[in-house]
């Protein structure tokens, strides 16, 4: 039996798509000092942050980034190398221990420093994958092509960037981009409004426990299932057309009826793999906020679906949402949060 | 002034281990490196009899591999690709590829590795002929070092050739093409007029195909003319003065039947039916007993002519 556990803050940057000249730690500082204002904390029980040193080029960096915090006198603190929803996770579980009530969870990236797409082949297996070089879209067209193959069409992907990047000019935090032009192929069979765009970004959560959570806010958003599976990491063992792990996870998370969906799709036709492995009615509203299409501040991209989840429960618009981080390439790691009034 | 109205304060900064980092391969990725580096493809039996390739420790179900070795392929099937329109510094090849996952014969599982389709233009788009399914087979370097990378690329299986095809001849013109091409040697284009229809056909040929009648009424034709319908060429000929270069039929002033000829000192996509048109001499003293004697036929900057005019003649 686990304990309850509510989502009771979010807050994000305003992502750019370009250096805004400020670093990481200066990206992050803003939102920090903000959902301290909005929940009224200066200290948490525990506090969990997910970000990619490889952005930076800087091992350690994300130590840097507990300045934004205020670590001392020292605080109960952990890192993971990957997205904040992960770190997400790991704050859940500190929290079913029962001593500490409140987690601090925050995500950032800034993407625009180096190239994410070779940066991205650094996580791959270093004997058969990383030594060709093969680049993050280069993989992902594999799957788009596998995908395709399955019967589907390149319009459907095209649909979904363009529903995305409306989306995400009616959002203010994410970027401002045109409809999908009549382009060429970036990798084919993904044209470049297909995939995410470079972006820098940063965001962060508050979770609270049980009456500490009804104290700070008047809407929290529970979490009533959390789930995270992955599968091989060659993609030559895979059937790349389907998400086995999304499905697994979004079954253990009992992801049913939600009313909105916040997917981790950093490619037009993820989402659509992703919509079927969840098994998301058509009446879903996936990606509101216009998803990774519209914004993606890698490692905390994951972290902003669940925030964008919680936040229609806060406002009272919504009673069952779901948030979905994925990471690895081609979806091979797929975490499942499902949130209710 | 406040540093923020400054330029941006930025620098280079490279993240590397300087020589590579060095990574022990253990006996399962060894023993598939090690039969790579002789030119043998090798996946590994699992468990359940399935023959895991590329080999690893474990299965996709998290079963242990069994150490018996399977020669696979070399002859794969691929079974997902990407096309690279503009490869990336990054990429094994510096030219329009695809990635691809291929499955060897005899394996269960797939490779990523580059697959080379042939040569192509930065920027273009996916081969018709590059398809899931599609056979393929690895192109080994001849230098081979224990590396994935021993496999330079895959490339398609044979399903076309190119046969060399040549036969040589002398070729006698024979008598009416004789006497034509002696006019042409004289700067003079030549006919013949049907005594039964009173048609004039050049270059003369001694009958009238229509009637098939013998012909010998001579008449002197003019080198300007009208062209009647066109072609624009976009394949590189030694003759044309370049590429896309225009071939036309063009009805000589005086004659009843279109010649073929080349149309030059235009651009391409400026010509059209009805145009006037004059040959293009090349200079006397290189004349011989050739049509060559005309290198091409160029605009006179008259007035079109109506299509009514030319509708019989094409």
């Amino acid at each position: 039996m686990s304990r309850d556990v509510a989502v009771v803050a979010f807050a994000q940057t305003k992502h750019t798509g370009e250096d805004a000249g400020l670093t990481e730690v200066e990206l992050l500082a803003p939102v920090i000092t903000e959902i301290k204002q909005a929940t009224g904390l200066n200290r948490f029980g525990f506090t969990c942050s997910g970000s990619l040193d490889y952005l930076a080029g800087a091992p350690f960096s994300f130590v840097s980034a507990l300045d934004t915090v205020g670590a001392w006198p020292p605080i109960s603190e952990s890192h993971v190398e990957m997205d904040g929803a992960w770190a997400l996770y790991e704050a859940w579980v500190r929290l079913q221990h029962g001593d500490v009530d409140t987690a601090l969870v925050y995500g950032f990236g800034k993407t625009s420093q180096g190239s994410l797409r070779e940066i991205m082949t650094l996580q791959l297996d270093p004997y058969y994958l990383a030594p060709l070089g093969p680049d993050q879209v280069s993989l992902a067209a594999l799957q788009a092509r596998a995908f395709l193959d399955a019967g589907h069409k390149e319009d459907d992907l095209r649909a979904v960037a363009a529903r995305s990047r409306a989306a995400g000019r009616a959002n203010p935090y994410a970027l401002d981009l045109p409809d999908p032009a009549d382009e060429g192929y970036e990798v084919a069979p993904l044209r470049p409004h297909d995939c995410a765009p470079i972006t820098d970004g940063a965001a962060a959560v508050v979770l609270a426990a049980g009456d500490r959570a009804r104290e700070l806010s008047g809407h929290p958003a529970w979490i009533r299932g959390i789930d995270h599976r992955i599968e091989a990491h060659s993609l030559g063992v895979r059937d790349l057309s389907r998400s086995e792990s999304a499905a697994l996870a979004a079954g253990k998370a009992g992801a049913r009826d939600v009313e909105v969906a916040e997917l981790h799709a950093q490619f037009s036709h993820e989402e659509l793999i992703l919509r079927e492995a969840i098994g998301l009615a058509d009446d879903v509203r996936v990606n509101p906020s216009g998803g990774p299409l519209a914004a993606n501040p890698v490692m905390a991209t994951g972290l902003i679906r669940i925030g964008e989840a919680a936040s229609w429960i806060h406002r009272g618009e919504a009673r069952r949402t779901l948030g979905h981080a994925a990471s690895g390439p081609c979806l091979q790691h797929n975490l499942v949060c499902v949130l209710e009034a | 002034m406040p540093s923020s109205e400054k330029e941006p304060l930025v620098a280079d900064h490279v993240l590397e281990f300087p020589g590579g980092y060095t990574r022990s391969v253990g006996p399962v990725i060894g023993r598939f490196l090690t039969e790579l580096r002789d030119g043998r493809l090798v996946g590994v039996r699992t468990a359940s009899g399935g023959v895991l390739f590329p080999p690893a420790e474990y299965d996709a179900d998290g079963e242990a591999v069994t150490d018996e070795y399977v020669e696979v392929g070399p002859g794969g099937t691929v079974t997902s690709w990407s096309w690279v329109p503009r490869p990336r510094a990054t990429h094994p090849l510096d030219r329009p590829f695809a990635w691809a996952l291929i499955r060897p014969d005899g394996a269960d599982t797939a490779l990523l590795h580059a697959l080379d389709v042939g040569t192509f233009e930065p920027g273009a788009d996916p081969p018709k002929s590059l398809r899931t399914g599609m056979r393929v087979r690895p192109r080994f370097r001849a230098e081979r070092t224990g590396s994935i990378r021993d496999i330079e690329c895959f490339r398609p299986d044979v399903t076309m050739i190119t046969v060399p095809s040549r036969a040589e001849y002398r070729l006698n013109a024979g008598r009416a093409l004789t006497r034509f091409l002696d006019g042409v040697s004289e700067g003079r284009l030549l006919g013949h007029r049907c005594d039964v229809c009173g048609k004039v056909y050049v270059p003369l040929r001694g009958l009238c195909p229509v009637d098939g009648v013998p012909t010998t009424d001579e008449v002197e034709v003019a080198d300007t003319g009208t062209v009647t319908t066109f072609a624009v060429n976009n394949i590189p000929d030694p003759r044309a003065p370049q590429v896309p270069f225009v071939s036309a039929y063009i009805l000589l002033d005086g004659s009843d039947i279109s010649l073929l000829a080349l149309v030059a000192g235009i651009d391409a996509d400026r010509v059209r039916m009805g145009m006037r048109v004059k040959a293009a001499w090349k200079p006397r003293e290189e004349w011989g007993r050739t049509m060559e004697n005309i290198r091409w036929f160029e605009p006179t900057g008259e007035p079109d002519v109506p299509f009514d005019a030319i509708k019989d003649y094409l």
